[in-house]
């Protein structure tokens, strides 16, 4: 585990980072990007960096493997329904609490 | 009379930011049960949330610290993961009217998030510092109080609950990408790609070894690359979400 001095060092780099990228175009850049493939690339940055973190890293989130396949299954289902984000993360937290009990019955 | 309809464009701005600010009070209530799942200190994450106040890039962000990853690593990181914000900043700075100083974008500018973004670039015409003061001011305080809230109860839940909890923010992911991919394939094609390079990462044995930090890099610039140069757009800005 990090210590604080570690901690306080790493929030001082992520939120100067964070803070410098919103900032600098804001005040330094009047013209807009025209550049396609610039654009279209900060346009597909959101979809892969999500999705980059979410597989596989949810497989190992929960207590169990199969729990998790559950869960995903379960988001999917209700993302696609176009859910809001609360809905389909309460609703895949409560379909992974039901089959962990289901898995612990039989175990 | 100025300062009536000073507080008028304020109100209005407030009003538009408490949905903003509700969704934002439930996602950071995750990000602190998560940092002190972890093990963190409960300062940690609500300063994170108060420093940052960006989502993707935290929970990021998160996993760094806590395998304890160079600083490079991280700075590298916010900067891919962060780098929309630059098209998002950029474009907002031309729907400002002329109430907007100098000054007033230095404070704009902490908490132009994908949200407060959207909702601004979709008023009609200009927006005014105001406003734009009134949209932020919910967003922030949600997220922050929600990061509060979650870390403060993080330690008295059952490992029952943890574990169900743990893939609340997948959960969420998920529902931030896949609506926009049902009617876009090539949204679908950047996820794809994405998410198969980061199995790869993680199953390959001698890719295992690269840091958490840089995998997500390396897929998220392959991923937007590919996807940008097999279906470039135009006119990207307004409805970047």
């Amino acid at each position: 585990m990090p210590t604080n001095a570690q901690i306080l060092l790493y929030v001082l780099v992520m939120a100067g980072v964070t803070y410098l990228i919103r900032l600098l175009p804001l005040v330094c850049f009047r013209k807009k990007i025209t550049n396609v493939f610039v654009q279209s690339f900060l346009y597909y940055v959101p979809y892969a960096v999500l999705g980059a973190m979410t597989v596989p890293a949810i497989f190992s989130s929960t207590g169990y493997l199969a729990s998790a396949v559950c869960g995903l299954l379960a988001a999917i289902f209700f993302a696609y329904k176009e859910k809001s984000l609360l809905y389909v993360a309460v609703a895949a937290s409560a379909v992974v609490f039901v089959a962990e009990r289901v898995i612990e019955f039989f175990v | 009379m100025a300062t009536e309809k000073n507080l008028k464009l304020f109100k209005r701005g407030f009003k538009d930011g408490i949905p903003i600010g509700l969704g934002y009070f439930s996602v950071g209530f995750t990000f602190g049960l998560q940092a002190v799942a972890f093990g963190l200190p409960l300062w940690a994450p609500v300063l994170i949330s108060m420093t940052n106040v960006t989502s993707a890039g935290q929970f990021a962000g998160l996993s760094i610290i806590c395998a304890l990853g160079t600083l490079v690593e991280m700075a590298l990181a916010q900067l891919i993961i962060n780098m929309r914000y630059a098209l998002m900043s950029l474009s907002l700075s031309q729907k400002f009217d002329d109430t907007v100083r100098l000054r007033d974008r230095f404070l704009i500018a902490f908490v132009n998030t994908d949200e407060v973004f959207a909702v601004a670039a979709g008023r009609p015409g200009t927006v005014g510092r105001l406003y734009m003061f009134g949209l932020i001011t919910a967003p922030y305080f949600g997220w922050a109080l929600g990061t509060l809230l979650g870390a403060g109860v993080g330690d008295f839940l059952p490992q029952s609950l943890a574990s169900a909890l743990g893939i609340a923010i997948y959960g969420m992911f998920l529902a931030i990408i896949i609506p926009p991919a049902k009617q876009n394939h090539a949204i679908v094609v950047a996820i794809a790609v994405a998410v198969g390079l980061s199995c790869l990462f993680n199953w390959l044995p001698l890719l295992q070894n690269i840091g958490s930090g840089f995998v997500i890099i390396i897929c998220t610039v392959v991923a937007a690359a590919v996807a940008a140069l097999l279906f470039p757009v135009k006119e990207v800005a307004a409805d970047a979400d």
